[in-house]
């Protein structure tokens, strides 16, 4: 007993030790949220914090639910792989309600350009045309159909070639 | 084991939350997604690019990413047949209204090399967080946990692909989440829904069933900068050498 008789100022350090712990871990369990750790150094939660955000894109899948007679003549034509919403933007809004907003038809001659203006940076297989000579200034849908662009891959397209080619539109 | 009360107290509710995601079936609801039968990856197949920028557009729509950043770029390579090792690269506004045209017979060879975060499963750039704001998920996503990021940039300057921002209004950092909203809910990326050629597919390297896995055996497959051993999971196919 002797031995400890001077120790009592090593008691209250050994308290004040133990008091700051639990202050310590009483904030840290307050501040540190419940999912931090679940699956590493980070908030779990973030995880499903970022996989909630809003979809804008809503999918070709979608948009061939509904508009089965567009996903019909696409598939069989030279845009089978090129989905919806590569030409039409990201429609998400209008096929969760089709009704709350309607898409404005994309104009054919700045759209296609995006893709098929001729130059020799694109590979050599992709079917490019120099926008220019090509249309004489025509929108593309007037000639082709953009879902089934080859012309005469269906009967719309055949006559209305046919029909500005007579009307002296065709180059 | 036998089942008590107590048990069936505890799981009669959690079926009932499971059942009710299962009628609800659409891929928004994401029920049946477990983060460990996946490990995502995105390949890039080079010669089908046509640098549109229908990738950097859709991803500017899909993430709200502000004016003059990106998450996805499409830059453009110009090799010299006299500077193999120089080549000219440019990516006016992250291409994303395309490139300049070139004339046939131009000197050199021309390519697109769309760049995007390289989902690094040993990345630099959450080793040098310092408060365990960005980091893998466990399949395979680099994420940011926007609450958590001081906006001290440490990863920016850290990931060897400039992939990350800060953005500028929110001050902390961002960059490309692979749309994780949306591949856990069984659609895919917003670059890979808009690209045309098929110049961009997402990858599960967890799935046997993933063209991935044929792809990868039939073709000579790259990452970039492999010599920083940063496990990066966005495979180029037909990269040239002059690419960085
Ligand atoms: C739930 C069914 C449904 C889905 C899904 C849907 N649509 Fe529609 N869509 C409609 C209906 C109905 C209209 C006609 C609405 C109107 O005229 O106001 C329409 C109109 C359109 C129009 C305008 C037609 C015109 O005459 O101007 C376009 C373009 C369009 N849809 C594209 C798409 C695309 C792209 C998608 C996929 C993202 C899609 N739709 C998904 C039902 C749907
Ligand atoms: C290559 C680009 C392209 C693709 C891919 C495409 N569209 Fe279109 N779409 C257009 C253009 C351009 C127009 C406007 C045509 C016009 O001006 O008459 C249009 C018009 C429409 C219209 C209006 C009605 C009509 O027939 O003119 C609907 C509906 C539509 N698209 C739905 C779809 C759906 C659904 C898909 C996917 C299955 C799809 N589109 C894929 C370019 C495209
Ligand atoms: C988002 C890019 C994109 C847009 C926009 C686009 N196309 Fe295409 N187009 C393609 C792809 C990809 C192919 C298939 C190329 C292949 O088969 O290798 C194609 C094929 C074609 C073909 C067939 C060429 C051939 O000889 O096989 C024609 C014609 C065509 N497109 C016309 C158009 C027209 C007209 C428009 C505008 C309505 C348009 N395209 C818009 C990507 C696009
Ligand atoms: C006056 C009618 C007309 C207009 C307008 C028109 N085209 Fe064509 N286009 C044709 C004809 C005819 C062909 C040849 C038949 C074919 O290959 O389908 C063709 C072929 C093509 C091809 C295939 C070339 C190839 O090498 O295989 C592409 C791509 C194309 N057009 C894109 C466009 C684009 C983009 C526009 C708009 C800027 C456009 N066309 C406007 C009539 C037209």
């Amino acid at each position: 007993m002797s031995g400890l008789k001077d120790a009592g100022h090593l008691f209250r350090f050994l308290g004040l030790f133990v008091i700051a712990f639990l202050v310590f871990w009483l904030i840290r369990g307050y501040v540190v949220p419940k999912s931090f750790g679940e699956y590493g150094h980070y908030r779990g939660a973030a995880i499903t914090d970022i996989a909630n955000h809003p979809v804008k894109f809503a999918g070709h899948q979608a948009c061939e639910q509904c508009h089965t007679d567009i996903a019909d003549t696409k598939t069989k034509g030279a845009h089978a792989h090129v989905n919806c919403e590569a030409c039409h933007g990201a429609l998400a809004q209008h096929a969760n309600d089709p009704t709350s907003m309607t898409p404005v038809k994309p104009d054919s001659a700045v759209l296609c350009a995006r893709c098929h203006t001729a130059s020799a940076a694109k590979p050599k297989g992709f079917p490019q045309v120099d926008i220019a000579d090509h249309s004489n200034g025509l929108p593309c849908a007037t000639c082709h159909n953009p879902h089934s662009p080859v012309i005469g891959s269906d009967a719309k397209t055949t006559d209305a070639a046919s029909a500005t080619a007579a009307t002296g539109g065709a180059k | 084991m036998k089942i008590s009360r107590r048990h069936i107290l505890v799981l009669l509710p959690a079926a009932a939350v499971a059942w009710k995601h299962v009628l609800a079936g659409t891929p928004e609801d994401a029920p049946n997604y477990k983060l460990s039968e996946h490990w995502w990856g995105m390949l890039i197949d080079i010669p089908k690019c046509i640098g549109c920028g229908n990738c950097v557009r859709a991803c500017q729509t899909e993430n709200d990413v502000p004016d003059g950043f990106f998450r996805t770029w499409v830059e453009r390579y110009h090799v010299s047949d006299y500077h193999l090792e120089n080549p000219e690269v440019i990516s006016p506004d992250g291409g994303k209204e395309g490139f300049p045209a070139v004339k046939a017979g131009e000197e050199g060879k021309f390519f697109f090399v769309p760049k995007m975060c390289n989902h690094c499963s040993d990345s630099p750039c959450t080793q040098v967080c310092p408060v365990g704001a960005t980091f893998v998920t466990p399949d395979g996503v680099v994420l940011i946990d926007q609450q958590y990021c001081l906006g001290c940039a440490y990863c920016v300057q850290a990931c060897p692909y400039g992939c990350r921002y800060i953005h500028p209004t929110k001050k902390v950092a961002d960059k490309c989440t692979l749309c994780y909203h949306r591949i856990t809910k069984g659609l895919t990326t917003a670059c890979c829904e808009a690209c045309p050629t098929g110049a961009r597919q997402l990858a599960d390297l967890k799935d046997p069933k993933d063209p991935i896995h044929e792809f990868l055996k039939t073709h000579s497959v790259q990452v970039l900068k492999p010599q920083m051993a940063t496990g990066a999971k966005a495979f180029y196919n037909g990269l040239d050498g002059s690419v960085r």
